[in-house]
């Protein structure tokens, strides 16, 4: 087991390693760093000004120089004056070093917001922060609606339960954010004023009256994929021989269902829901894009409108972790949940 | 000048009654399919549940909705009439006498022809970039789970690669005004739409290797049909002028191929690792037959159930992802009238004004809707054999 978590983590971050280096060669593409250098300059600067911001940034040195510095193992290199020999900071706003120094993601250091003027790390972690307290209120009511649904549409396979709320399932499913988010907000927040179609002063202080819309719009979409698979697996469990023998020696429907089917048929739900993150990665930038939350998801945006390298890269890096190690979460949970699948 | 308005009822009938060349062929293709059901094999085991023919139905009338949009659309989906700016349902236009039956949007155009052409951009663009990355992940899927090894380890690394990647930070990076000035957009699109072609000549190949009388014309429509698409599409240098694709169409025709085909990637190796092991591939290597015939002709065929069932899903998924790429503005021109974009020009404007943005997003809805009903139809059919 040891030796099986020990080689995923490898794997994790050789694929960490492989997909940084990916899109820092897609951010660093000539036409975005023509777009930074215009969006960091005064207006009407001339050709020759933006190329001379570029170099005098570092960002015309050797890509895998570069690379190298943005992961620490490459000093970074202060701006030096050709005249004087002086060195000065590059941006002056987030502490960068007036001599060259390692100072990369594995010395803890992830770089420098452009667009925030401020360190990724000051901008990526608040946010995350926020993102967190929406993940976490999706998750409170995505996991018992939707495990709640499968269940009661798995017990009685064909029944006219089971009908209806398969349809709905299927209709969730079919229902992507934007456009779970907009019927949402028509109805709870234009006809009938009970929610806010804004989720922007939930930074100050989250009420009901301004969460509630960006949460049910974050779950709706997962809770119909979930609900699918619990039944699935309520409905293989049902059949088997030890329900009937149950069912048999005289016990309720109720009692089998709770005490002898419910542990077993949770056991898949529990991988659907941790490879779940990965598309309410994706649904958390609509959302927060949508009600104006300021999280990850709003960052990322900000960050890739502005080819904000750094701030762009940090939100990748973290992305992609997060994927990955919900990843290994699952397939571990999955060996301990279940006794009969052992990793050798 | 106060705009005249027609009454709701009379907006219902006007809009079915708009729909009327939609009518006619779902009926007589429902009618004819419905007949001979017994006839169409799997197609025909749809029209048994309802959940099935609700699925038929609602793609269907997608799919005449998107051929016959010139004659149900009153308007020019980009056309701009000043006087009808921001106007409710059922205003009538002055000029025509014609009626903004779903009202006007910011820009004064009409929120029902845009619907309506909304559904050409969507029908044309997800089920051919589903069967674009189908063919690549077939492609690259097989020898995977067939040989295993090396091979495997790498494709599916890659594919890991791939689906670590959130989707939305993916279309940002490839779907940019600044990325068609490189080549990277056409590079990518020259290496996907080249698997269909490698894909068809191998599939002839294998099998009618020894009939030279079969496979010279086979191999020969194949390389000029593909080749001429090939031209087409990535160099758009057609020279019949008939294959044409605009370049951020074709930017985001190959980001969304991109992003789907490794899931395809890792179903067709998990279905192929689990067919491999049965008695008549075995027979097939006992026969001495070549690895890539086994794999295209014996283990491909009966994979096929599952392979059907997820393109239909499939293309719903693309279809949420067209939509994606329009609501977050990219890719697409501001203008265009797909779904997606016009969610996003109305939801900024939810406050004022509701109207535009409940069209589009019910059809976008009701279409990946139908498709799942077919998908999770086609699945229970083919499970009851």
């Amino acid at each position: 087991m040891f030796s099986f978590i020990a080689r995923r983590i490898g794997t994790i971050l050789l694929t960490m390693l492989c997909l940084t280096l990916v899109v820092f060669f897609l951010v660093n593409l000539e036409p975005n760093l023509k777009k930074l250098a215009i969006s960091q300059t005064e207006m009407h600067t001339s050709a020759e000004q933006l190329e001379s911001w570029l170099v005098n940034h570092g960002y015309r040195q050797n890509f895998f120089v570069r690379y190298g510095q943005w992961l620490g193992i490459v000093p970074k290199q202060p701006i030096t004056d050709p005249a004087t020999g002086k060195t000065t900071q590059r941006f002056s706003f987030c502490n960068d070093p007036a001599v060259p120094t390692l100072s990369g993601v594995i010395e803890g250091d992830f770089g420098c917001s452009t667009k925030f003027k401020t360190t990724v790390a000051a901008k990526l972690f608040p946010a995350l922060g926020a993102t967190g307290i929406l993940m976490l209120c999706v998750l409170g009511v995505m996991v018992p609606v939707s495990l709640l649904v499968g269940i009661l549409a798995g017990m009685r396979e064909g029944s006219r339960t089971d009908r209806a709320l398969s349809v709905a399932s299927i209709a969730s499913t079919a229902t992507p954010e934007y456009v779970s988010g907009v019927i949402f907000t028509v109805i709870f927040a234009s006809w009938l004023g009970w929610l806010n179609g804004s989720a922007a002063s939930a930074s100050q202080g989250i009420t009901f009256y301004n969460f509630t819309l960006p949460v049910i719009t974050l779950a709706i979409y997962g809770i119909g994929y979930i609900a699918r698979m619990t039944r699935a697996s309520m409905v293989e469990v049902m059949t088997q021989q030890y329900i009937r023998t149950a069912r048999l020696k005289g016990l309720s429907f109720g009692s089998v269902v709770v005490k002898h089917a419910l542990r077993n048929a949770l056991i898949a739900p529990f991988t659907v829901i941790m490879l779940q993150f990965p598309w309410l990665l994706t649904g958390v930038v609509i959302v927060e894009v949508m009600f104006r939350y300021q999280g990850f998801g709003y960052t990322l945006v900000e960050a890739a409108g502005n080819n904000d390298i750094d701030l762009l890269l940090g939100c990748s890096l973290v992305s992609v972790f997060i994927v990955l190690i919900t990843q290994l979460i699952s397939d571990v949970g999955y060996a301990f949940l279940n006794p009969r699948i052992r990793v050798q | 000048m106060q705009t005249q308005y027609i009454s709701g009822s009379a907006i219902i009938l006007e809009v079915l009654w708009r729909f009327w060349p939609v009518w006619v062929a779902l009926a007589i293709v429902m009618g004819a399919s419905f007949l001979y059901k017994k006839k169409l094999a799997l197609y025909g085991q749809l029209f048994d549940s309802g959940v099935g023919m609700a699925g038929v139905f609602i793609c269907l009338f997608w799919l005449f909705t998107a051929i016959f949009a010139s004659t149900i659309s009153p308007f020019d989906p980009l056309g701009q009439i000043p006087i009808m700016k921001d106007t409710l349902p059922g205003a009538i236009e002055p000029q025509s006498g014609l009626v903004y039956l779903f009202g006007g949007d910011k820009l004064a155009r009409d929120v029902f022809s845009r619907m309506v052409y909304g559904s050409q951009i969507v029908l044309i663009i997800a089920p051919a970039a589903t069967g674009f990355a189908l063919m690549v992940g077939i492609t690259l899927g097989l020898p995977a789970g067939y040989y295993g090894g090396k091979i495997d380890s790498i494709l599916s690394f890659l594919a890991n690669l791939v689906l670590a990647f959130p989707v939305i930070l993916l279309f940002y990076l490839l779907v940019t005004p600044g990325i068609m000035d490189t080549p990277i957009p056409y590079a990518l699109a020259g290496v996907f739409f080249l698997f269909p072609i490698i894909f068809f000549c191998v599939l002839f190949w294998t099998r009618f290797k020894n009939r030279p009388d079969r496979i010279y014309i086979l191999l020969g429509l194949t390389l000029i049909i593909g080749g001429w698409i090939y031209i087409g599409l990535v160099f758009d240098r057609d020279p019949l002028k008939i294959v044409h694709i605009d370049p951020n169409q074709l930017n985001i025709f190959v980001a969304v191929v991109f992003a789907s085909s490794p899931g395809v990637f890792r179903i067709v190796r998990g279905l192929t690792m689990d067919i491999k092991t049965r008695d008549y591939v075995a027979a097939a290597q006992t026969r001495g037959e070549s690895p890539w015939y086994i794999m295209l002709w014996e283990i491909l065929p009966n994979a096929r159930g599952p392979l059907i069932v997820d393109a239909c899903l499939r293309i719903g998924y693309t279809t949420i992802l067209l939509g994606t790429l329009g609501y977050f503005g990219l890719g697409l021109a501001p203008e265009s009238p797909d779904w997606g974009t016009a969610i996003k020009d109305a939801s900024r404007l939810l406050r004022s004004f509701i109207h535009p943005a409940l069209p589009p997003t019910i059809a976008l809805m009701s279409f990946v809707l139908g498709l799942n009903l077919l998908a999770d139809s086609l699945r229970e059919q083919s499970m009851k054999d």
